[in-house]
């Protein structure tokens, strides 16, 4: 059941793909000739360009929205994703699907010549090779690949000095935190990215790599389950009793939570009390959507983590 | 219901007092040592003095926590579920007169599902004694595609032909799938993550709340499954046969529909969707102690429980510290017997 929308994006790529064959020579069949050519055909798209900056960018991911905006490029966005919140510019901008359902119409229709696409959009990037639209595509790991791609984004979108500043402002503020709770006790921590509201079912955390694992760490905190070669980790009821934390943090993304629903979500870690974060009453819900990007404000998600697990280090 | 109806398919010439005996000493010791043992197992390794030992404050009894809050709770959870499904599952091949029968077929268990979805997807945050969002708003979705072909079932005023019950359930299966689908479409990517998740089924419920809260509905759905033994019998055999002996087929049609749809709510409510416990089992069950329902009917809730605490253990310690959504244990052990099972048939 749970593979019906892919299939739904799939079918609709597919019907997209054959709309846009169509009118060509080689219609709809599909042979290794045909992908060469257009890889071919694409390639001096994709590299000459740098020394004419994009003038129409259309960002498909939050994460490289912001970098831009950060960058001082933003006022050249034309377009983001349904889930661009920040800054709010962004939010006002055309929404042109997500992840898995990006809008290849309206994202042509919009005229770009520069796409940045995330490198797992096979069939958008196929696309928009086809319409001869410049792409730069993104993946991301780890912590430092925010700032590398920001370097990396700047120099393609011609403002290479603002980037590499920004980037560099970045990597301060982050070793200004680490430097902050530098030489503290790094209290075993659990950082649970998700769970059932209201019950202790279907605890989900952060694993031994990611964005967050490497902030956690950032921040003065030793991940719990950092041995465990996963971004994240579905945890048991026992786990969490056995790998017993000292502090739990744990992420919401609404960035309108109230705050009696911060009080009923914390008691209900109260059914572990051996746990020593319940014990001692370290556990702290953090609330914000700088949680889900791995852009410029991951500096804030560092702050606040270490606001959580070094309190003493910021009064 | 005539006074004396005798069993049929009788290969066994022993009384069927004394084999329903039997059959219930045989699967009741099985499903207790499941329930005994499973506890004692898990990831880690805890020490029964220390679960036990009062003079160490709960508080700080890792040990007694682990055995109360992440195992005891896990193992009963899979004793419910385990017989609730299997019970469904003899009901409904019964009812449907069709071997491929199961607590899925009607869409009852897709109503839950999307009861579930809407209530991660929408962010439904409200609970009721105890019972948070996602399991109420999956029980009511059961109920909603319960009343669904509980509706198509009385709209003729006399009954309904099995066939006519089993393509509207089916249908009414694939039109809430297909809701379901529409739901996750507009979830976000962290809310697909855990819709995902608990399509995948889970017995981890980490307290004793949402148990007591399923333990209503399985009680009445017991209530229902004790009346019918003896018309199932009559039932799976043909309607018109058993009307000729004096069954109340419309009737007892319904409290078949009824309990085992309210079972199969309770089920999918409680662990999410397991497949395969209600289809596998039966037919286990019947190669074992035949077609009779007096029997076939308790030993499958036995051997239900039994067989998903079992299917429960083997998810939560064969890749510990991690462990498998059990839906794909059961999955997995349940497809080949399954396959197995109909091809010796063949």
């Amino acid at each position: 059941m749970a593979a019906v929308p892919k299939n739904v994006a799939a079918i609709a790529v597919a019907v997209l793909i054959a709309a846009f064959t169509a009118g060509s020579p080689e219609g709809l069949r599909y042979d290794d000739t045909l992908a060469r050519r257009s890889a071919l055909v694409a390639q001096p798209f994709r590299a000459a360009p740098t020394d004419v900056p994009p003038r129409r960018i259309i960002s498909l991911i939050p994460a490289t929205t912001e970098m831009l905006f950060a960058m001082g490029a933003g006022d050249r966005v034309a377009g983001a994703s349904n889930y661009d919140r920040y800054p709010p510019e962004a939010a006002r901008l055309p929404k042109l699907g997500g992840l898995l359902d990006p809008d290849i119409e309206r994202v042509i229709a919009l005229k770009p010549d520069l796409v940045i696409v995330y490198d797992t959009q096979v069939d958008l990037k196929k696309q928009l090779e086809r319409a001869r639209i410049p792409i730069f595509p993104y993946v991301h790991r780890g912590l430092a690949d925010i700032t590398q791609t920001m370097r990396a984004l700047g120099a393609r979108v011609g403002a290479k000095a603002a980037a590499d500043a920004a980037a560099t402002r970045i990597e301060q503020q982050l070793a200004a935190v680490g430097a902050r709770v530098a030489g503290r006790a790094r209290p075993k921590t659990l950082l649970v990215f998700g769970r059932e509201q209201g019950t202790l079912r279907h605890v989900n955390a952060s694993g031994g790599y990611g964005f967050l694992h490497d902030v956690l760490e950032i921040a003065g905190g030793a991940d719990v389950l950092g041995d465990l070669r996963k971004q994240s980790v579905d945890m048991s009821t026992e786990m969490i009793l056995t790998r017993a934390p000292e502090v739990i943090i744990e992420l919401h993304y609404s960035g309108e939570m109230k705050p009696e629903a911060f009080e009923a979500e914390r008691r209900v870690w109260d059914a572990m009390p051996s746990v020593p974060a319940v014990k001692t009453g370290r556990i702290y819900l953090l609330d914000g959507q700088e949680f889900v990007v791995p852009g410029p404000r991951i500096v804030v998600a560092a702050e606040r983590f270490a606001r959580a697990l070094h309190p003493e280090a910021f009064r | 219901m005539p006074a004396r109806v005798e069993a049929i398919g009788g290969v066994n010439r022993r009384p069927v007092r004394q084999r329903l005996l039997w059959t219930v000493a045989g699967f009741g010791t099985l499903a207790l040592a499941a329930c005994l043992l499973a506890p004692l197992v898990g990831s880690t390794r805890i020490s029964l003095a220390a679960v036990f030992d009062r003079s160490i404050p709960y508080g700080e009894n890792i040990d007694a926590q682990i055995f109360f809050v992440a195992r005891l709770p896990r193992v009963l959870a899979a004793a419910l579920v385990g017989s609730a499904l299997a019970l469904a599952g003899v009901v409904f091949q019964a009812l449907l007169r069709n071997p491929l029968a199961s607590p899925d077929t009607l869409g009852v268990s897709a109503g839950a599902a999307l009861g579930a979805m809407m209530a991660i997807t929408f962010g439904l945050d409200f609970s009721l004694l105890g019972i948070s969002a996602v399991p109420l708003a999956s029980f009511a979705g059961s109920m909603g595609a319960l009343a669904i072909v509980y509706g198509l079932s009385t709209a003729r005023r006399r009954g309904t032909s099995a066939v006519v019950l089993l393509l509207g359930g089916v249908t009414v299966h694939a039109l809430l799938s297909a809701v379901i689908a529409f739901v996750q479409y507009l979830a976000d990517f962290t809310q697909t993550f855990r819709n995902v998740r608990w399509l995948m089924g889970s017995l981890d419920v980490a307290s004793y709340a949402p148990i007591v809260a399923a333990l209503v509905p399985l009680f009445v759905a017991w209530a229902g499954f004790a009346t019918l033994p003896r018309v199932l019998d009559l039932i799976s055999v043909g309607s018109e046969s058993a009307a000729a002996r004096g069954v109340n087929i419309e009737r007892t049609e319904r409290v078949a529909l009824v309990s085992a749809s309210l079972a199969t709510g309770a089920a999918v409510s409680l662990a999410g969707p397991v497949s395969f416990v209600g289809i596998i089992v039966p037919h286990l069950v019947r190669l074992i102690v035949g077609a009779d329902h007096r029997l076939v009917l308790p030993a499958s809730a036995l051997f239900g429980g039994a067989f998903l605490i079992g299917c429960d253990l083997v998810a939560r310690t064969i890749v510990a510290p991690l462990e498998l959504p059990v839906g794909i244990v059961t999955a997995i052990i349940g497809g080949p017997v399954f396959l197995w099972l109909l091809f010796r048939r063949m």
